[in-house]
C-alpha cells in the first residue's frame, strides 16, 4: 500500500438502506501467496506485449483508425480487474485494450476486432476504441469522453432497484473529469446510492492538454469527495497498491452500497494515439515516470523477494508472446463480416433481445 | 388547443383516468390517457420505473405523472437534478441491467443536453457491439409550440431524432395513441422516443378500450379522394379542422396520421398518394431538413409517377420561436396554410 492512498478521505454518510443479499467476500485484504504477483506481473505483461506488437500492426496497416495505447498505466487495469467479481460491470474508454485483456477478453478476439474481422468481440465493428463482450460483463470500449459514466451509474441503479449484489467499474481519465457528465453522474451515484466504483486514470493529460491547465484544482479526489463520496488518490504505477485499494473500495460498496471514487495517479508513456507527434510533453517528464514503470515496480518487488529470476521472467515473456502470435495469426486468417450483415442488429427483434439484458 | 385530434369515435361517458382498460369507450384528456398509460406500465412490470425532472412531487412537469409517486414510491418515481445527460444514460444503463425505464424529458430543447447520450450509446451500442446489446429503453419527451414559450421551450426537433437509425421514434396525436402506444414501446427491445405535442395535454376526447396500440404504422384519420394530408402530432388537429373546411368548399382531403416517424409507414403513406395523386405535408419544424422533407422525397422517390402535382410542405418559418402571440402565431403552420397548401395542389 503507498502512502498516497489515504491523502484524501471523506465518509459519506450511513444512511439507512433496504437490506441486500449478501455473498461472501475476501474483504479488503490482498489474495496472499507469490503466485498472484506473478500472475499481476503476467497480466501487465500481457498488456505491455500486446500493445507494442499493435505498434507494429499499425505500421503494417493491419490495424487502422484511431488507436490509443495503455503502455505506462497497467497497473490500473490489472490491479482493479484482479479485484472484480465475475458478476460485477465494467464500464471503460477508449483506451481500453488493458482493460479488456485484464478483464479476460481473449487477445484473440481484441485482435480480430482491431484487425476488423468477424471473430473480433464486437464483430469489427468497433475496432480499437469499442471493444463489448457482454458475457463478461464488459460495456464498452467509448469513445466519447465522459460518455461511460452515465451509463455506469445506470448498471449500477439496476443492481441496486434489483437488489444484486454486485458493482459496476467505470474508468474515465482526468479528461472526463472535466466533462459535466462525470459532476452529474458523481452527485446522482451518491443521491441514489448505487454500488459504482468510479475509477478516475489520471494520466496528467487531457489528450495534449495538461491537468492544471484543464483543472483549476487538481486534487480530483478532494473535488470528488466534495460530492459526498469516499475518495482516495492512489499510487496508479504500483499494481499492488492499486489491488489493495480496489479491494477497499468495493468492499465497502458491499457493505454500504454507496460509491466509492479512485483517482489513479498514472502516466501514459506513449504519445495520445497514433497520430499525436507528442510535442506537448518533456522528454525529461517522460523519463522520470518511466523510472516508476510500472512493471519494473513490480519485477524488482518480486526479485528483492526472492520470487522472480531472469529464467522466470523470461518463461513469463515467451508464453505471453506466444499468445501474442498465435492472436495475431488467428486475426490475420479470420474472415470479415459479410456485406449482407451491415445493417444487421440495428434494432432487435423479440427473439433477439431475450437474455441479452441482466 | 385543439379537440378535434380525437374525433375518431364518438363520445360518451366520462373520463375514470384509471389503469385498467376501459371495456366502453370514455371521455378523457390526452394527459390523463397518458397517465392511466404510465400506471399500468408500472402496476403490471416491477422494472418499469419513472425517472426525469419533477415526475415525483411536483408530479411531472405537465401534470402527466401527478399522483404516481404516492401510489408507486420514490425508488419508481425517481426526482432526478437537473442533470439531463445522467439521468437520460441513466436510464440507458438500467436497461441494459435489465431495468424498463421510462426517462422523461422535459422539453425536446433541453434533450438536446441528453443528445449524445440518446445516439451515441442507447441508438449505437447494439450495432457497434455487433449484436451483443439491446437498449430497452422509453423517453418520452414535450415537443412543439404555440404556448407563448418562446425559443428555447417551443422547437420541434422530431425529424432529427428520426433520423438516427437504431431507435424508434413514435408521436401519439389521439387519445387512443397517448393511451395506448407506451405499452407497445415498453414491449420493445429497442429505445423509443415517445414526443408529446405540448399543446395536445388538455384535449380531451374519447378513449375508445384502452387497449394497446401498435408503434409501427400510419393511420388514416380521416378517408377523403382528393388529397392526401398528412401530419402527426400537434399538427393533425389542425389537418382535421382544414379538412373540415375544404370539405365546405367541395373537396374531400384524406388525412393521415403518420404517429410512427421512424420506421415511417412508406406502405400506408404511397397508398393513400396513390388513391388522391395529390399530396400536402404539415410539420411544425422548420422546413430545411424536416421530417416534412423526408416524406416528400420518399413520395417523390416511390410514387412519382402517381403525382398530379408538386408535393407541397407546410412547415414552420425559418425563426426561432418568438413569444409574442401573433409573431408566434405567423412562425407557425395554421389551418388556412394547410388550406391553401391544398389548393395549390388542385390549382
Amino acid at each position: 500500500m503507498n502512502s498516497t492512498a489515504d491523502t484524501t478521505t471523506t465518509s459519506a454518510p450511513a444512511a439507512p438502506r433496504p437490506t441486500r443479499r449478501r455473498r461472501p467476500r475476501t474483504g479488503g485484504s490482498l489474495p496472499d501467496a507469490e503466485g498472484h504477483r506473478r500472475d499481476l506481473l503476467r497480466q501487465m505483461l500481457r498488456i505491455r506485449r500486446f500493445e507494442e506488437r499493435c505498434v507494429e500492426l499499425y505500421s503494417a496497416t493491419k490495424i487502422r483508425g484511431f488507436m490509443h495505447l495503455y503502455i505506462g498505466e497497467e497497473a490500473v487495469a490489472v490491479g482493479v480487474l484482479a479485484s472484480l467479481a465475475e458478476d460485477d460491470a465494467v464500464v471503460s474508454t477508449y483506451r481500453e485494450h488493458g482493460h479488456a485483456l485484464a478483464r479476460g477478453i481473449s487477445m484473440e478476439a481484441v485482435m480480430a476486432e482491431m484487425f476488423g474481422r468477424v471473430t473480433g468481440c464486437s464483430r469489427g465493428r468497433g475496432g480499437s476504441m469499442h471493444i463489448f463482450d457482454a458475457g463478461r460483463r464488459f460495456y464498452g470500449g467509448n469513445a466519447i469522453v465522459g460518455g461511460g459514466l452515465p451509463l455506469a451509474l445506470g448498471l449500477a441503479l439496476s443492481d441496486r432497484m434489483l437488489d444484486r449484489d454486485r458493482v459496476t467499474a467505470c474508468f474515465f481519465g482526468d479528461g472526463a473529469f472535466a466533462e459535466g457528465e462525470f459532476h452529474e453522474c458523481i452527485n446522482l451515484a451518491a443521491l441514489w446510492r448505487a454500488p459504482l466504483l468510479l475509477v478516475c486514470e489520471n494520466n496528467r493529460y487531457a489528450m495534449g492538454t495538461p491537468l492544471a491547465t484543464t483543472h483549476a484544482r487538481t486534487d480530483l479526489a478532494a473535488r470528488a469527495a466534495s460530492y459526498g463520496v469516499e475518495a482516495h488518490a492512489v499510487d496508479g504505477m504500483d499494481v499492488e497498491a492499486v489491488e489493495q485499494a480496489t479491494r477497499e473500495a468495493l468492499a465497502a460498496i458491499h457493505a454500504d452500497g454507496a460509491p466509492r471514487f479512485l483517482e489513479m495517479l498514472t502516466y501514459r508513456f506513449r504519445a495520445h494515439s497514433m497520430y499525436d507527434p507528442d510535442r506537448y510533453r518533456d522528454k525529461a517528464e517522460i523519463q522520470r515516470w518511466r523510472r516508476r514503470d510500472p512493471l519494473s515496480l513490480l519485477d524488482k518487488r518480486m526479485r528483492d523477494g526472492g520470487e522472480l529470476d531472469d529464467a522466470g521472467l523470461a518463461a513469463l515473456q515467451e508464453a505471453v508472446d506466444r499468445e501474442i502470435a498465435e492472436a495475431v495469426d488467428a486475426a490475420d486468417a479470420a474472415p470479415y463480416e459479410p456485406v449482407e450483415d451491415l445493417a444487421r442488429y440495428v434494432l432487435a427483434t423479440p427473439d433477439e433481445a431475450r437474455g441479452l439484458t441482466s | 388547443m385543439t379537440t378535434t385530434a380525437t374525433s375518431t369515435a364518438t363520445a360518451t361517458g366520462s373520463g375514470t383516468g384509471t389503469g385498467s382498460p376501459a371495456a366502453t369507450p370514455t371521455t378523457t384528456t390526452y394527459r390523463e390517457a397518458m397517465r392511466a398509460a404510465l400506471r399500468e406500465a408500472l402496476a403490471g412490470d416491477d422494472r418499469v420505473f419513472l425517472v426525469g425532472e419533477d415526475v415525483g412531487r411536483y408530479g411531472g412537469s405537465f401534470g402527466v405523472s401527478l399522483g404516481l409517486l404516492e401510489e408507486f414510491g420514490p425508488e419508481r418515481i425517481r426526482d432526478a437534478p437537473l442533470s439531463e445527460s445522467a439521468f437520460v444514460g441513466a436510464g440507458i444503463g438500467a436497461a441494459l441491467g435489465g431495468m424498463r425505464p421510462i426517462v422523461e424529458i422535459m422539453t425536446v430543447n433541453f434533450s438536446l443536453l441528453a443528445l449524445d447520450q440518446i445516439l451515441d450509446n442507447a441508438a449505437t451500442l447494439r450495432h457497434m457491439s455487433g449484436g451483443q446489446l439491446c437498449v430497452p429503453l422509453v423517453i418520452r419527451m414535450t415537443t412543439g409550440a404555440g404556448r407563448q414559450l418562446a425559443a428555447q421551450h417551443s422547437h420541434s426537433f422530431e425529424g432529427w431524432y428520426a433520423s438516427i437509425p437504431g431507435l424508434r421514434v413514435v408521436a401519439p396525436a389521439t387519445i387512443d395513441d397517448a393511451r395506448g402506444m407506451l405499452a407497445s414501446a415498453l414491449a420493445d427491445p429497442n429505445p423509443v422516443v415517445i414526443f408529446e405535442h405540448g399543446s395536445l395535454y388538455n384535449s380531451t376526447g374519447t378513449l375508445t378500450d384502452g387497449l394497446p396500440r401498435d408503434i409501427d404504422t400510419a393511420a388514416v384519420r380521416r378517408p377523403g379522394t382528393d388529397v392526401s394530408v398528412f401530419a402527426y402530432g400537434g399538427s393533425l388537429g389542425k389537418a382535421l379542422a382544414a379538412a373540415e373546411e375544404l370539405a365546405g368548399a367541395g373537396l374531400d382531403a384524406e388525412v393521415v396520421d403518420l404517429r410512427t416517424l421512424r420506421p415511417l409507414d412508406d406502405a400506408t403513406i404511397m397508398a393513400s398518394v396513390r388513391r388522391t395523386h395529390r399530396a400536402v405535408v404539415i410539420d411544425e419544424a422548420w422546413r430545411t431538413g424536416s421530417l416534412a422533407a423526408e416524406v416528400s422525397a420518399r413520395i417523390t422517390e416511390q410514387a412519382f409517377y402517381d403525382l398530379d402535382a408538386p408535393v407541397e410542405r407546410v412547415c414552420s418559418d425559418e425563426v426561432p420561436i418568438p413569444y409574442a402571440k401573433h409573431l408566434e402565431d405567423a412562425a407557425l403552420p395554421q389551418v388556412a396554410d394547410v388550406v391553401a397548401a391544398v389548393r395549390r395542389t388542385v390549382a
